[in-house]
């Protein structure tokens, strides 16, 4: 028991776990973006200050938004086995930890959506409905063009959020870094183990945030992002 | 052409109702420029809101070339939006698209096919003499480097009324100086009938044929600047025509002229001649006490205060009336000098 692991051993058990944690991230990023996305857009447009306000609509989608949200991860975790049962055909291991990752991206894209819209300045909106633009067009090329920086830091943000959730769903259902960390590592008394899926995290976040930030600066044309 | 007709909006702000515009009538004849004037509060956002379509006014009519817009919906509403271009006020670009690309944006609504659309966003960019910039993006551009674009893309979609709300507010007076040049070119290249809403009196002066006056919510002057510059008891004409420094007159006064009095002139002859001529066909000693001249578009204005002194003073204004002087006599001054 006290024997470290050799390196060798380490390097074994971290890299298929690297790659399934990278695996369930950017599957539940996927998932997060395409049903977050519209979500979010459908949040902003009946909002007070949206192009078609509907008070009620507005504040039942908002509360389901911010209820999903607020439920603790490792609950979330646990209530929806079944339904990953019922999609993934089994409720362990990875693939079967992406359903809870991508309920809990979904509404948290959402929010971060609704959120990067609202800072697009209403006058540019303005201007663009008084060419004559059609809803679907001011959605497209003026709110989601114009707030492209904000949003791909929304996508960062959110696969930060989701190292940290994929970290608690392998830990329960199997899989990935955070699995390694707690069952080869910390259960097992071995620290070699434990420190490097830890540090792997760490580098995982990083490397995320290094290329979140890289493509906001090729896809932003304002001042501020080409003098930096 | 662009009518409007007894539009009324009220506004409830802490539960009283507030008319922002009450019974406003106006009307733009073809090809002109028509300034609307009025402190802030006087309406002329909401006005402005109005004839853009995005606010729907309580009732009264906007008509383009006779057709009433403000019951308009959906996809007719849409192709409506594009018959009045708008220059919004403040910033209104796309800072996300070059300035090629924002000129671009009604003519996309309009679903003009690609190809045209490059050669009329073109032509835009060289109407505003921003040709070699059309793939800057505007926070490289200007201030008024970016209203220019603002007014490109207002007459993409060729319409036929172009709004400016205070396209100017937000620049020094050089670069006001390019917008209006820009606004103008719009009028004489295009012919499109041009309304621009400001508080700025130089932009009345330098590019309205027509003025209208806002004040809580009504219109209370409406004509031609030159006819109103020359009625007396026009608030608006004297607002912009010179100073005449009453202060200064007054102890001036004292000096002893026969006669004290205001004098309008319009035009170029008029501006040019008519007081010195005046002077020696009469033989009165004319001194300007204060006033000076302007502009009204391309014409000269002058208004000046003036002292008389001489036998034949009263018949030197009299034959000035008779030469279209606009003469009012000053008010009698502290030592009763002038009549």
């Amino acid at each position: 028991m006290s024997d470290v692991t050799p390196w060798s051993e380490v390097l074994e058990l971290v890299r298929p776990a690297t790659v399934e944690t990278l695996y369930m991230v950017l599957m539940s990023t996927l998932v997060g973006v395409v049903g977050g996305l519209p979500l979010g857009v459908w949040l902003h447009m009946t909002s007070p200050v949206g192009l078609t306000p509907k008070p009620l609509l507005h504040r039942v989608l908002g509360a389901i938004v911010d209820v999903t949200r607020s439920i603790p991860f490792v609950v979330l975790l646990v209530v929806v086995g079944s339904l990953t049962r019922l999609l993934m055909g089994q409720a362990f291991g990875s693939s079967a930890a992406i359903v809870p990752l991508a309920i809990a991206a979904v509404p948290f894209f959402a929010r971060l959506t609704s959120n990067a819209l609202r800072e697009v300045d209403s006058a540019i909106v303005e201007a663009a409905v008084t060419t004559g633009a059609g809803k679907f067009r001011i959605v497209w090329t003026v709110l989601l063009s114009e707030a492209r920086a904000a949003l791909v830091g929304a996508v960062g943000v959110t696969m930060l959020a989701l190292i940290g959730y994929a970290a608690m769903a392998g830990a329960i259902a199997g899989g990935g870094l955070g699995a390694t960390a707690i069952l080869d590592g910390y259960n097992a008394y071995d620290d070699r183990v434990l420190y490097v899926s830890v540090v792997l995290l760490g580098v995982l976040a990083w490397g995320m945030q290094l290329v979140t930030d890289w493509v906001t600066k090729l896809v932003d044309r304002r001042r501020a992002a080409t003098n930096v | 052409m662009i009518t409007v007709e007894n539009l009324t909006k009220t506004f409830t702000q802490s539960n009283t109702p507030v008319a922002a515009l009450d019974d406003v009538s106006l009307q733009v004849p073809d090809g002109s420029v028509c300034g609307v004037v009025g402190t802030s509060g006087a309406g002329k956002s909401t006005l402005a809101r109005c004839i853009a379509l995005l606010e729907k006014p309580d009732s009264g009519a906007i008509r383009v070339d006779g057709t009433d817009l403000v019951s308009l919906e959906g996809s007719k509403l849409r192709a409506a939006r594009r018959q009045i271009g708008v220059v919004p006020q403040g910033d209104s670009l796309l800072r996300q698209r070059t300035a090629a690309g924002n000129v671009a944006l009604p003519l996309e609504s309009a679903k003009v096919p690609a190809a045209q659309r490059r050669s009329r966003v073109a032509e835009l960019l060289d109407l505003v003499g921003l040709a070699d910039k059309s793939s800057v993006y505007p926070d490289h551009l200007s201030g008024g480097q970016r209203q220019r674009v603002a007014v490109a893309r207002a007459l993409a979609a060729k319409p036929s009324v172009l709004l400016a709300d205070e396209p100017t507010s937000a620049l020094d007076p050089g670069t006001t100086d390019s917008v209006l040049t820009v606004l103008e070119r719009a009028r004489s290249e295009l012919g499109v009938t041009v309304l621009v809403v400001t508080h700025d009196m130089a932009v009345v002066r330098r590019i309205a044929d027509d003025v209208a006056v806002l004040e809580e919510g009504r219109v209370v002057e409406h004509g031609k600047v030159l006819d109103l510059v020359s009625e007396p008891g026009s608030r608006i004409g004297s607002t912009l025509l010179p100073e005449t420094d009453q202060a200064s007159t007054l102890q001036l006064d004292s000096g002893g002229h026969d006669v004290v009095a205001e004098v309008v002139l319009v035009g170029f002859a008029a501006v040019g001649a008519l007081l010195p001529e005046a002077s020696s066909r009469f033989g009165v000693e004319l001194s300007i006490l204060g006033g000076g001249l302007t502009r009204l578009g391309d014409t000269p204005v002058a208004k000046f205060r003036v002292g008389l002194s001489g036998e034949r003073s009263e018949s030197a204004l009299k034959w000035m009336i008779e030469r279209d002087a606009h003469v009012r006599r000053a008010p009698v001054s502290v030592d009763g000098v002038a009549a």
